[in-house]
């Protein structure tokens, strides 16, 4: 956990402080019950009203001294593990931001946002109760020992041997119960997939007239889960009531042995009432300890978590400055014998693929699910690098960009409508930070979309919630595609982005990209052959290898994939109407 | 407590009227409690009086000490007995209730309009179930026991020490409020700090769910610096506000210790000065000294219980509002036996929100084996169809008839029975192929099932699999294509003589897509369809075709006489093929 502790380096002092101050609050209040022994001892014997006064005194000095750096502690605490998490938080979100594409699939965003929300929200309870308890508590009770044994050696003997049992109690308690809540979490997490897919599967489990099943199923595993919550609660059960009567009948012995020994003249017995304090206090702290200790193996287990995120190097280097001075030439992309494999893929998504992409030229990418359309295009900006082969944009390979670079001149479309909350004009400005009015209007028109925003009483301040779920989903998709189009890129890639849309939508979209052109190259992947018929090349995918690579006639004469596909969009009877139509 | 409104009130009760079923558990708990305090308190008392037989060299009552040793040996055990039980009752008591919310809850969503499920996030109803319940458990439950065993010790407590001495009784009772304030003061502080502190941890959670969870979308833009600043303000807000919200709270524990502390130093002063008198002994001393330090709990406890309370409250009134929202209108008793397939569709109007009309006059005859096309833009409300037509909404006025009976008159069940339903959304349960497959037909024989698998081209895959049959589904083992079969597949085994099919079939390869069609065509034959329709041949060849459009139905006819009427289906007819050559 080396990282994570880099981060408390600039809290040094403050994580010392804490717990400093702690051990004097802990002992300030170990004093208390000797002074209780002498006032009983010298203040009560001697009836002696002044020295009374003056223990009391002492008291309450020792309360006073207790709260200041009680206080002073909990202040240093607070600040040291916030301040810490709060670095920790944002050196991991920085962190994250240096990822590629292949580490974001190799962790998952989910398991990331986990990490940076409710594990890094544990690690500060942790840290926070650490400091200010984890030295208190076992010096407290070591401390009771301690100081029983600096009145009396037999009587201390009694809490020599009711620690460890004390201990082995508490601690096997936990270790028992601790695993089973696991299995009880397990349980939880069950019902709720349940009741999830009740909710999701609604519709169909009432057209199947399947509701009684749904409940049988539940009631099942509802009492599954609470046999399980009993079996656990009998040991956490017994935790209280068994500790309370081991430390009740080691207070009898003390007392009796106190007896002894007052009796023989050894101690007085006001110094049995002290014994007596330590006892009650002893138990207070080991109860506490073992809830202590609960929470730290579990922030342990987070900041473990959080740390195997921190230990994940991004794999992409870039040159640090790098000129562009070489002349581009009419190309704007070229792949050159690129094979590609995912990391926990066995087989290479793309095989050996070459093909070249010229200024201005519109692209179709179509094949089947899996054929490594998507992997294909997301290469382009160098969202991957490939294993073998050379990818370049622009008459330059993509390795050669300084970081930030390439991604300008490309506009991208991913496949998942992924907008964010805020107005449109901030989800625009994503594509160019300082665009205009002007530019956006023009890329809503292009993209189809500009009525809808028109209509929207605040037009480009409209504001989008949360993935911009106020809008449908179509709607959503021509808002990604007026995203990237704001950029005017000299590269726009469009990954299956059209599949929410109408056929005329569609068509009408690809019509206004058509004709923005100037030298813009324009990447389509769909699934649909109407939406890639009118490309200048089209390439066909199938699992993993370029198989075919023409226009939609030379393909449909002599491509047998791409036949396939065809026909089973247009049946052969339609393709007389297909064709007629086109003709019209 | 704080007075508590109506609301409230109600929430309160009908909460206890889940745990009247358990009556006896909570008496039982009261009582355990009860037993538990009073030994626990008198114990300290009976530890006095040994303490007082220690006079000092030479005099010590060895009997007595012996004689109440065990007597102290005997509480300790009945409390710690009384405790365990009261424990374990209190276990059982709040499992119970939970379980039964719970098992409420489920039934509650079976027997809810799809209105209500529709218009609810799912995530919400979740949470509303399992994080709600569970928080009700933990504050209400627990929190009335611990309220009870509460106020018991602080009635015993300042009874015991009242027969101990009545002025150091009287000072610590007067003392109470102080301590009492205290706590109450920083709890009030920092419960606003708190509120910023969750107010600014929903907002930096929300940021973090964007741009982690779109964390591809922000690399393929750049937008890294632009986050990690954005990040930064909310994270630094996030400091400060945690800073102080941490720092305050961990307050109370010293301060009421601190206000105990004096209080402690005040009784032994007293006490110290009273001994002598003999109205006080050592060993009383150290008892009102033990309770002293004790006195201050069960305050604490019921601060916080009562703020815990009144969160479990917050709780209880969210699932039971899920729990009382009104279920759907009770079911005829009249049941539609296996139909034909004869649709008559009479004047319908319907509309999700009555001012926003979608269906109106809609009419339609369909004699049995009918195709239906339904044809429409994306987000065209062709989905409205589907809800009206297996009553997971109820037309606002118009029939429905099937068979020539009205499908209001009959049982849902029994309507439902009669269709088969492939929806583009392929929910699958959580169990193995074949609970999957023997969804709508539970006891259907190993052969039954086979036979449907292999005309819905299911088989091949399905023997692939690790257990075949019984290979347990999960997520993400199976494509897009192959939980469509398994869908189709389901319907099969039914046979239902209606059927509602969408063929949307995008993220699904070629290859799956043609047996999917197939499937499809051999799931149809003979049958009153209504196809959500994609392909141009499918829409063609349809006896009706429904053109849809922002929710109402703007044509119908077929392909021919649509094309001939040259209205909005012959342009999007048209649009397929409008090239941008």
């Amino acid at each position: 956990m080396k990282k994570l502790f880099a981060y408390l380096k600039d809290y040094r002092r403050d994580a010392i402080l804490a717990p400093t101050f702690k051990l004097l609050e802990a002992f300030f209040d170990l004093l208390v019950p000797l002074v209780v022994a002498r006032i009983i001892d010298v203040g009560i014997a001697q009836n002696n009203h002044t020295y009374i006064v003056h223990m009391v005194t002492v008291m309450v000095i020792l309360a006073v001294a207790g709260l200041t750096s009680s206080i002073t502690a909990q202040f240093f605490a607070a600040r040291s593990s916030v301040g810490c998490v709060t670095d920790m938080r944002q050196g991991l979100f920085d962190h994250i931001q240096k990822f590629t594409y292949s580490e974001l699939d190799q962790v998952g965003t989910d398991t990331l946002i986990t990490r940076l929300t409710s594990d890094m929200q544990q690690v500060q309870n942790g840290l926070n109760m650490a400091l200010r308890l984890l030295l208190r508590s076992p010096i407290v009770v070591l401390g009771s020992m301690i100081m029983a044994f600096t009145i009396d050696v037999k009587c201390a003997l009694v809490f020599v041997v009711a620690i460890p049992i004390l201990s082995l109690v508490v601690f096997g308690i936990m270790r028992i119960s601790i695993p089973m809540f696991r299995g009880v979490q397990k349980k939880l997490d069950r019902l709720l997939g349940i009741t999830r897919e009740n909710l999701t599967g609604v519709r169909v489990v009432r057209a199947f007239g399947q509701e009684q099943d749904a409940v049988k199923t539940f009631d099942a595993d509802n009492g599954d889960l609470t046999r399980w919550n009993e079996k656990v609660g009998r040991w956490s059960a017994a935790l209280n009531p068994l500790t309370y009567a081991i430390v009740n009948i080691a207070t009898i012995v003390l007392i009796q042995v106190g007896a002894v020994r007052v009796n023989l003249g050894g101690i007085q017995q006001g110094q049995v009432v002290a014994l007596y304090n330590y006892m009650a206090q002893m138990i207070i702290e080991l109860i506490k300890l073992a809830q202590l200790i609960v929470l730290i193996n579990r922030s342990i287990a987070c900041a473990e978590r959080i740390q195997s995120v921190f230990e994940i190097e991004p794999g992409m280097s870039f040159p640090v400055d790098k000129a562009n001075t070489k002349e581009a030439g009419d190309l704007a992309v070229a792949f050159d014998q690129v094979t590609f494999t995912y990391q926990n893929g066995g087989a290479p998504a793309l095989k050996d693929i070459s093909f070249q992409a010229k200024k201005g030229e519109t692209i179709g990418i179509i094949g089947g699910t899996g054929s490594g359309k998507s992997t294909l295009v997301s290469l382009i900006p160098r969202f991957y690098d490939p294993e073998g082969g050379t990818v370049s944009v622009l008459g330059e390979n993509v390795r050669d960009y300084p970081e930030g670079t390439l991604n300008t001149k490309i506009g991208y479309v991913p496949q998942r409508v992924t907008l964010f909350e805020g107005s449109i004009r901030d989800n625009l400005s994503w594509g160019k930070a300082d665009a205009g009015s002007d530019e956006m209007d023009r890329a809503l028109a292009t993209a189809q979309v500009k009525d809808v925003v028109d209509q929207k009483p605040d037009g480009l301040d409209f504001y989008l919630q949360q993935n911009g779920r106020n809008l449908s989903g179509g709607q959503r998709q021509r808002l990604t595609i007026a995203r990237a189009l704001v950029r005017k890129p000299e590269i726009l890639i469009m990954d299956d982005s059209a599949s929410a849309l109408d056929f005329a939508t569609d068509a009408a979209l690809r019509q206004a990209i058509h004709s923005l052109h100037r030298d813009m190259t324009v990447f389509i992947v769909s699934q649909r052959t109407a939406s890639v018929m009118s490309a200048d090349q089209i390439l066909v995918l199938d699992e993993g290898r370029l198989v075919g690579k023409g226009t939609h006639e030379e393909l449909l004469a002599h491509n047998q994939v791409y036949q396939e596909i065809y026909y089973s969009q247009f049946p052969k009877d339609d393709h007389t109407a297909a064709n007629t139509a086109q003709e019209a | 407590m704080k007075k508590m409104n109506m609301n409230s009130k109600k929430t309160l009760k009908e909460v206890l009227s889940y745990v009247a079923h358990y009556k006896g558990l909570l008496v039982l708990s009261l009582v355990t409690a009860a037993v538990s305090v009073v030994l626990q308190l008198y114990i300290p008392i009976l530890f006095g009086r040994m303490i007082d037989g220690i006079i000092g060299k030479g005099h010590v009552k060895f009997a007595l000490i012996a004689h109440i040793g065990v007597r102290v040996g005997i509480a300790v055990i009945i409390a710690g007995a009384a405790t365990w039980i009261m424990n374990l009752v209190n276990n059982k008591l709040s499992y119970s209730v939970v379980r039964d919310i719970r098992s409420q809850a489920i039934r509650q969503i079976q027997d809810l309009p799809l209105s209500y499920l529709d218009s609810h996030p799912s995530g919400d109803i979740v949470s509303r179930m399992i994080t709600d319940v569970d928080q009700l458990s933990d504050g209400l439950l627990l929190g009335l026991t611990q309220l009870f065993s509460g106020l018991v010790m602080i009635a015993v407590t300042i009874g015991f020490m009242l027969s101990i001495n009545m002025p150091i009784t009287l000072f610590v009772v007067a003392m109470t409020p102080v301590s009492f304030l205290v706590a109450r003061f920083i709890a009030s502080r920092s419960f606003t700090m708190f509120r910023n502190v969750s107010d600014t941890r929903g907002r930096q959670t929300a940021l973090i769910e964007e741009l982690i969870g779109g964390e591809k979308v922000v690399k393929a833009f750049g937008y890294e610096k632009r986050g990690s600043a954005r990040f930064a303000e909310v994270n630094q807000e996030m400091q400060q506000y945690s800073q102080q919200a941490v720092f305050y709270s961990s307050l109370t524990n010293p301060s009421t210790r601190f206000v105990n502390g004096i209080i402690y130093a005040f009784v032994a002063l007293i006490g110290a000065f009273t001994v002598p008198s003999g109205s006080l002994t050592v060993g009383g001393l150290a008892a009102l000294l033990t309770y002293a330090n004790q006195y201050m709990k069960p305050f604490n406890d019921i601060s916080s219980v009562v703020t815990e309370f009144q969160n479990a409250l917050a709780c209880a009134a969210r699932v039971l509002e899920f729990i009382d929202a009104p279920p759907q209108t009770p079911d005829p008793e009249k049941i539609l036996p296996k139909a034909s397939g004869k649709i008559d569709i009479d004047h319908l109007y319907f509309s999700y929100d009555p001012n926003k009309k979608l269906i109106q006059d809609f009419s339609l005859q369909a004699k049995a084996g009918t195709r239906i096309a339904i044809v429409g833009p994306t987000g065209c409300g062709k989905t409205t169809l589907i809800n009206l037509l297996m009553r997971f909404y109820d037309a606002d006025s118009g029939t429905i008839a099937i068979d020539d009976q009205n499908v209001y008159a009959v049982s849902r069940p029994s309507l439902r029975q009669n269709f088969g339903m492939v929806l583009q959304d392929t929910w699958l349960k959580h169990g193995t192929v074949r609970e999957n497959i023997a969804f709508g037909k539970p006891d259907a024989s190993d052969d039954e099932i086979w036979r449907v698998a292999a005309a819905s081209h299911c088989d091949t895959f399905i023997h692939q699999m690790p257990k075949g049959l019984d290979t347990v589904i999960d997520d993400g083992d199976l494509s897009q294509g192959q939980k469509q079969l398994l869908c189709i597949a389901r319907v099969m085994l039914v046979d239902p003589p209606m059927l509602i099919l969408d063929e949307a079939t995008s993220n699904i390869d070629t290859r799956t897509e043609l047996k999917i069609q197939a499937a499809f065509d051999k799931l149809m034959a003979g049958k009153t369809s209504f196809i959500v329709a994609h392909r141009l041949s499918t829409i063609r060849d349809a006896d009706i075709i429904l053109v849809m459009r922002d929710g109402q139905i703007v044509e119908q006819g077929n392909h021919r006489s649509l094309l001939a009427k040259n209205g909005f289906y012959a342009k999007l007819y048209n649009a397929q093929f409008e090239l941008t050559k």
